[in-house]
């Protein structure tokens, strides 16, 4: 069976390679994934078509894409699971490199400055000693956050973040939730606050909870979001 | 609180803990294969995932800058001392130099040179052929490659073990269950080796399943029922579900034996610095520390990367500060090593060459897995060696659709091609000089494991303008090991044993003997302590501590 793949082209960085549609005509095989079918268009029909693929198995995140209007990872998207024509367009809301090929790093590394999504021990831990226990309970409810691969689906499905873009996004907010979980982490509600307390941040939420449908690693983040946004409209309000 | 028994998910196996008390709390630790302690530590089924995103959450908390989508193409050195690297920006294409008094290749494995392999796509090797390329680093150690039995068709991602271990069988296209044939024992769970190997030999029989991507055997669950797979190997059902559209419970799941580990690399002292070129440092899978020797165990990839990381970053902060790490960077030499670099860039893009990049790698992955796979024998290895040079030449004539020098994925394959040619040269040659079978590495006409003429490391150069690497031997010397070379109970007893292990495993057993206190009997066998960086010599404490 033939199969059209209807793929964004553009290439910012050269005028004479403005933004449109290439279709491209692989044969079906079983078990082929976008993975497979991009790779095959670039060894057979366009070596010069860009797109991201690292771990090829869902754990990266690298290969995040607009996958017949909506985000999610090709390369554990099956084609035989699509409609016989299959359309690509990169991410929106991150910076073009070419093609399929989106520079989601240095948009995840603006906003992790930003919230400072790092974890602020309350002290140094000593090298020779048995590490700080934490419950196993409590170590499973972090990981279950952790899991975030930041592979940008959640901002290409948001709605604020594409009238906004210095929106911080559902990985944004999942990352202060999973700091604030951690009894290690030394900031408090007040600190918490002021990172994310703002229309760039929690209270720029409309809740329409588009990250929460397209999430790949199904994450938690309606009740993340909803949980934080309580946090911290109390904090807000009573200090 | 959860104490006691319990049930957790482990690389995609489901097994059930029991926790001592005292260890509550403390990082998660568990068994593996191969070890008789307690000393994996492990997060959930992402272990590797926890320790990435806690490293780089505090590099940006440390406002360290990670620069992205750069390569670096060659190292700048004076064939003494390494100056930094030639960079490429992947997006923008612009060449650049790093001069640095310390370099580090941390750049994974090169498993993707068998084109079927559990690897991410972007371990092809390139830090061993930028080490290679300098003429004086050496690589060692490349022949030594791991292969797992149970990767699925096409994606080369790995189910568990666990498939077998709960009753799982393994059909050939004609839906014979064929491990009972070979190993009437054992079957299906013979060792990860001797499986792989089953596997492969029957493929050759002409008994693989042909497919689209290649031969492959069945994987067959179904008869453990619905209830035991919901239950025990739910993982397995996610990825048959996500990356093969089929249901276990009723369908067969394609597997085959699969590159996974590269224990070879660039050969380091134990402070991870090339002892040929100064100033040039190599960690994790990307090195030859010594960690894995011919064969790796479950569960010490992470660990080496978290060692490894932890040391080796501290003995290059230490040589930045030391005497031998006040160099004179030299930005001339620098120049000239962007220019080369630039002038071959522009080459390629302007070659009309009748070649394809993608045809000879495609060719390429073929002869690794057909002649330097699992089975290897010294008539394929050597027709190996001479297509890999030949394909090597050919790679000059690479011609190129799309020549823009920025983000272009054509230009991309055309300049790695060669390296990844040269490092599969390191391997097949390797493995062709090396008559002897020792851990993964398995020669069909030299089964027996050599200590006598082989307990030694193999060392791969490559001097500028020759068309195949040289070869070199670092012996080990069995009077200053912990544990001697011996029989560890893998397979069949099949070894030449080294005049000096029996000597040697008598001294180690009278010091064992005649000091019951593990850290006397350290330092009688192995001291090691004044080799480490400063803030890592005091003594760790341990659980056992007070129970001993």
């Amino acid at each position: 069976m033939k199969r059209a793949f209807n793929v964004f082209r553009h290439n910012p960085r050269d005028a004479a390679n403005p933004p449109r549609v290439v279709t491209y005509t692989l044969e079906e095989t079983p078990g082929m994934t976008l993975f497979i079918a991009l790779t095959r268009i670039r060894e057979t029909l366009d070596p010069s078509l860009s797109f991201d693929f690292v771990c090829r198995a869902g754990i990266c995140g690298s290969c995040a894409m607009v996958i017949n209007g909506r985000p999610g990872l090709a390369c554990r998207t099956l084609t035989a699971q699509l409609p016989n024509e299959i359309s690509l367009f990169p991410l929106p809301g991150f910076e073009l490199i070419a093609d399929l090929s989106v520079n989601t790093g240095k948009w995840m590394r603006g906003m992790s400055e930003r919230l400072q999504a790092w974890l602020q021990l309350r002290e140094q831990p000593d090298v020779d000693a048995l590490e700080a226990r934490m419950e196993p309970a409590m170590a499973d409810a972090i990981y279950e956050l952790d899991r975030c691969i930041e592979c940008g689906c959640c901002v290409a499905g948001c709605g604020t973040a594409q009238m906004r873009p210095d929106f911080v996004g559902a990985v944004g907010m999942n990352k202060i939730a999973r700091f604030r979980l951690d009894p290690r982490d030394a900031r408090t509600d007040a600190e918490f606050f002021d990172l994310v307390g703002d229309d760039t941040g929690i209270f720029g939420c409309m809740s329409l909870l588009g990250c929460h449908d397209v999430c790949p690693k199904e994450l938690p983040l309606q009740t993340q979001i909803a949980y934080l946004r309580r946090s911290m409209a109390r904090q807000g309000l009573l200090g | 609180m959860q104490r006691g028994d319990r049930e957790v998910v482990i690389n995609g196996q489901r097994v059930t803990l029991t926790e001592k008390d005292a260890a509550h709390g403390l990082i998660t630790a568990r068994d593996f294969g191969g070890t008789r302690k307690w000393r994996t530590c492990y997060t959930s089924d992402g272990t590797g995932h926890a320790m990435l995103y806690t490293v780089s959450d505090q590099v940006i908390g440390e406002a360290i800058p990670v620069h992205e989508r750069m390569e670096a193409l060659a190292l700048i050195h004076d064939g003494q001392q390494c100056h930094g690297a030639v960079v490429r920006d992947l997006i923008s294409g612009e060449l650049s130099a790093y001069l640095a008094r310390a370099t580090v290749v941390a750049t994974g494995g090169y498993g993707r040179i068998w084109g079927i392999s559990t690897n991410a796509l972007i371990n092809e090797g390139m830090g061993a052929a930028l080490a290679l390329e300098t003429g004086v680093a050496r690589l060692g150690n490349m022949e030594a490659v791991q292969f797992h039995p149970t990767a699925i068709v096409p994606a080369g991602i790995l189910v568990t073990e666990g498939c077998r271990g709960d009753g799982g069988l393994l059909l050939d296209k004609d839906g014979h269950r064929f491990m009972p044939d070979y190993e009437p024992e054992k079957k299906e769970l013979a060792s990860r080796d001797v499986v792989s190997r089953r596997m492969a030999e029957h493929m050759r029989a002409g008994k693989g399943v042909p497919s689209a991507y290649g031969e492959h055997l069945w994987l067959d669950i179904s008869n453990l029922g619905a209830a035991h797979i919901d239950k025990n190997l739910r993982e397995v059902k996610d990825i048959c579900r996500y990356f093969l559209g089929i249901d276990p419970v009723k369908d067969p799941i394609p597997v085959r034996p699969t590159q996974h580990y590269s224990m070879g690399g660039v050969r380091t002292d134990h402070r991870g610095e090339s002892p040929w070129l100064h100033g040039l440092f190599s960690c994790g899978e990307a090195a030859c520390w010594d960690m894995h020797g011919f064969n790796r165990l479950g569960g010490n990839s992470v660990a080496e990367t978290v060692v490894a990381g932890m040391l080796v970053g501290e003995y290059v902060a230490d040589y930045c500060y030391s005497s031998h790490g006040q160099v004179d960077l030299s930005p001339a030499l620098a120049r000239q090593f962007v220019e080369r670099e630039r002038a071959s860039l522009t080459a390629l893009t302007a070659n009309a060459g009748s070649e394809s990049a993608v045809a000879l790698r495609a060719r390429m992955e073929q002869i690794m897995t057909d002649k330097v796979g699992l089975f290897r024998n010294g008539a394929d290895l050597e027709s190996a060696v001479g297509e890999l040079a030949d394909l090597l030449a050919r790679s000059k004539q690479v011609g190129l659709r799309a020549n823009n020098l920025d983000a272009n994925p054509e230009l991309v394959l055309a300049y790695r091609l060669p390296r990844m040619l040269k490092v599969a040269l390191t391997v097949a040659l390797g493995a062709l000089q090396r008559t002897e079978s020792r851990g993964a590495h398995f020669r069909e006409d030299h089964p027996a494991r050599n200590d006598r003429d082989w307990l030694n490391r193999t060392l791969a150069f490559w001097p500028e303008g020759d068309t195949l690497p040289s070869l070199d031997y670092e012996s080990l010397d069995v009077m200053r090991m912990e544990l001697p070379p011996g029989f560890r109970g893998y397979g069949v007893k099949n070894i030449v044993e080294h005049p000096a292990s029996a000597e040697r495993q008598a001294e180690v057993d009278e010091v064992v003997e005649a000091k019951p206190d593990r850290y006397s009997r350290q330092s009688a066998l192995m001291p090691f302590k004044h080799l480490l960086p400063v803030r890592y010599r005091g003594r760790n404490a341990r659980l056992d501590d007070a129970s001993s």
